[in-house]
């Protein structure tokens, strides 16, 4: 027999050593604590939840970080090589073409960038599971049109919509970018949220809450929005990641935030000029985004393990 | 199935209309106007600009200019640029080859090389390779794509000068690799994971079980019975990233300078030329819309209990 495979057994036959200690076992935990039993012990979790507290700081307080201000240029610093060795200092990641402090623009960019991915993860959650749920829960002609107007927002290619959206503006203020990834970007949301409350829409305790002559907001937010929204954070949180990208990507293009506005984007966008010279200027803040990203995803992925049973 | 496809086909003509709608009122609604940026930064007569906009048909009320679009546009007429007067049709059938051939190269590595890792790491699964290939997939994911292009290109180009920065206008195969390589790359980790989950998973199905009992040989365990069953999540994924692919080529095609659809998308975007953006996208979201039909009548073929009738 080919040990690759060996069916394993289910955990069945397993002594039962790892039960929680016997008072808890006696009261059935919800499926949160549930979740947030398990998350404690994952290191993964641990490990993307440190990261996630660290970069909210550096949004909040940059000045924790970093004594220089990100837009004060000295060109005497002119394109200045980083010094490995002054860990922490204004000089440590070197200076760009304006000789600015790097390493202060990479902490002063988080707050631009994060605050760019937050917003637009909200906005997009609440757009998103309103229209799922209410294509979910009340079916027919009002899920067909949702479901309709919905695949017709997710066929058009993200970044290329968002292209559109920005090109229009004359300005490239923080909202317009947040509208303009916020408006393709809730189909996701939505089609998972509909998804979910499919699964939902039919259990008992909806019936019960119906015989019992609750209204339908009732229904919906007492016991509709709480038993389905599950998947949606899971997809939402790894999403915001990908809006930290998506906002690096379009500076990148030239049309995302940009200048005086100070974000890893803009960061990006002026550092590939300077490619072939100083790579530095453009790696850093590229570093920047990809570990927010990786810090978000893995967040994720530690909720969505945590939250599905199945995988166990 | 004959009914089904034509049901599908029938619910995909008012999402066809939908999004070209949405694509035209973003072009045409928002702030920003094409006639102005044919002046660029001088002063001109406001009597020309609307002389020149009642010729080009911009007076009109939007829905005015819709219906008139898709009347052209069902004769086969894209309409023409306004700046250079060529007719979009020709620049489209130059620039949508060369985009279709790249994004079928990073489809072909998405589905090779993605669904081979996917298997490799999900039939040790938690073990070290299993952990090591997971890693490496989520690197991949969090590292935004223009960054891996840009480094690519520093590398392979002007390193060690095995390529050329810049892909010639032809865009001939060899010279697309790099660049498909870039793009491919995203996917192919999203690919990687879900068949690495779905191989997992059903490795502890019944079924598979029962297959190994009977004494099946593994080629067939792993061929038929898993694959075919691990597969189906994947082909959903892959329908919709057809797409993506399409639209996340305006980056790779920025970097690599190929002269493709996302390069002539970027162009004519900063010279407001509506009707080339329309074209393209409208092309876009058609061939989305055929690959997610495709994909579900691929779900008959994967999953025999599925039947459409």
């Amino acid at each position: 027999m080919p040990e690759a495979l060996t069916v394993k057994d289910e955990k069945a036959t397993e002594p039962t050593a790892a039960a929680p200690a016997p008072e808890k076992a006696a009261k059935p935990r919800s499926l949160w604590s549930d979740a947030w039993h398990d998350l404690r012990r994952n290191p993964l979790f641990v490990a993307s939840a440190v990261l996630i507290a660290l970069l909210l700081t550096m949004a909040f307080f940059p000045g924790l970080f970093t004594s220089a201000d990100p837009r004060y240029a000295n060109l005497d610093y002119y394109l200045q090589k980083p010094k490995w060795g002054n860990v922490f200092d204004k000089d440590w990641l070197g200076y760009d073409v304006q000789g600015r402090s790097i390493y202060a623009r990479v902490i002063y960019g988080a707050r631009a960038s994060i605050a760019v991915a937050v917003a637009v993860t909200a906005i997009v959650t609440l757009l998103g599971t309103v229209v799922g749920m209410l294509a979910g829960y009340f079916g027919g002609w009002i899920d067909t049109l949702l479901s309709r107007i919905t695949d017709i927002f997710f066929g058009v290619p993200f970044i290329l919509g968002a292209m559109v959206v920005l090109t229009s503006f004359e300005v490239r203020a923080l909202y317009v970018v947040i509208l303009a990834l916020a408006f393709l970007g809730w189909t996701q949301i939505a089609r998972v949220a509909r998804g979910s409350v499919l699964t939902i829409k039919n259990a008992d305790y909806v019936q019960a809450a119906k015989a019992l002559g609750a209204s339908t907001p009732r229904i919906l937010l007492k016991h509709i929005v709480p038993n389905a929204i599950a998947p949606v954070i899971v997809v939402a949180t790894i999403a915001l990641g990908g809006y930290i990208s998506a906002e690096a990507t379009l500076s990148f293009l030239g049309i995302g935030l940009a200048e005086p506005t100070v974000s890893w984007g803009v960061d990006i966008s002026s550092g590939q000029e300077q490619l072939r010279n100083q790579p530095s200027i453009l790696m850093i803040p590229s570093f920047m985004v990809s570990v927010t990203v990786l810090a978000f995803i893995m967040l994720g992925d530690a909720v969505r393990n945590a939250l599905d049973p199945k995988l166990r | 199935m004959g009914r089904y496809v034509a049901r599908r086909l029938l619910q995909m003509i008012p999402v066809f209309l939908g999004s070209t709608l949405l694509v035209f009122c973003m072009m045409y609604a928002l702030p920003g106007d094409p006639v102005r940026a044919l002046a660029g930064e001088q002063t001109v007569d406001p009597a020309q600009i609307a002389a020149l906009k009642k010729d080009l048909g911009l007076d009109l009320p939007l829905w005015h200019q819709y219906w008139n679009y898709l009347v052209n546009l069902f004769q086969g007429d894209f309409g023409t640029q306004i700046a250079s007067g060529r007719p979009v049709a020709e620049i489209i059938s130059e620039a949508f080859p060369i985009t279709i051939r790249l994004a079928l190269f990073a489809f072909t590595f998405v589905v090779v090389a993605g669904i081979s890792i996917g298997i490799f790491a999900g039939l040790k699964a938690d073990t070290l390779r299993d952990r090591g290939l997971l890693i490496l997939t989520l690197l991949l994911i969090s590292v935004p794509s223009f960054v891996l292009g840009l480094v690519a290109q520093s590398f392979f180009a002007h390193q060690l000068g095995w390529v050329d920065p810049n892909v010639s206008d032809a865009a001939p195969w060899g010279e697309l690799i790099l660049p498909a390589t870039v793009l491919a790359s995203l996917s192919l980790a999203y690919v990687a994971r879900l068949t690495r989950t779905s191989v997992a998973e059903n490795l502890r199905s019944d079924y598979m079980r029962t297959a190994v009992a009977k004494g099946l040989p593994k080629r067939r365990i792993i061929g038929v019975h898993l694959m075919r069953n691990s597969l189906i999540p994947v082909v959903t994924f892959l329908g919709t990233d057809l797409g993506a692919l399409l639209g996340g080529a305006v980056v790779t095609e920025g970097i690599f300078n190929v002269k493709g659809v996302g390069y002539t998308v970027f162009g004519a975007l900063k010279s407001r030329e509506g009707s080339t953006v329309v074209g393209i996208v409208t092309l876009i979201v058609v061939i989305y819309l055929v690959a997610s039909l495709l994909v579900d009548l691929l779900y008959a073929v994967l999953d025999p209990r599925i039947r459409y009738a």
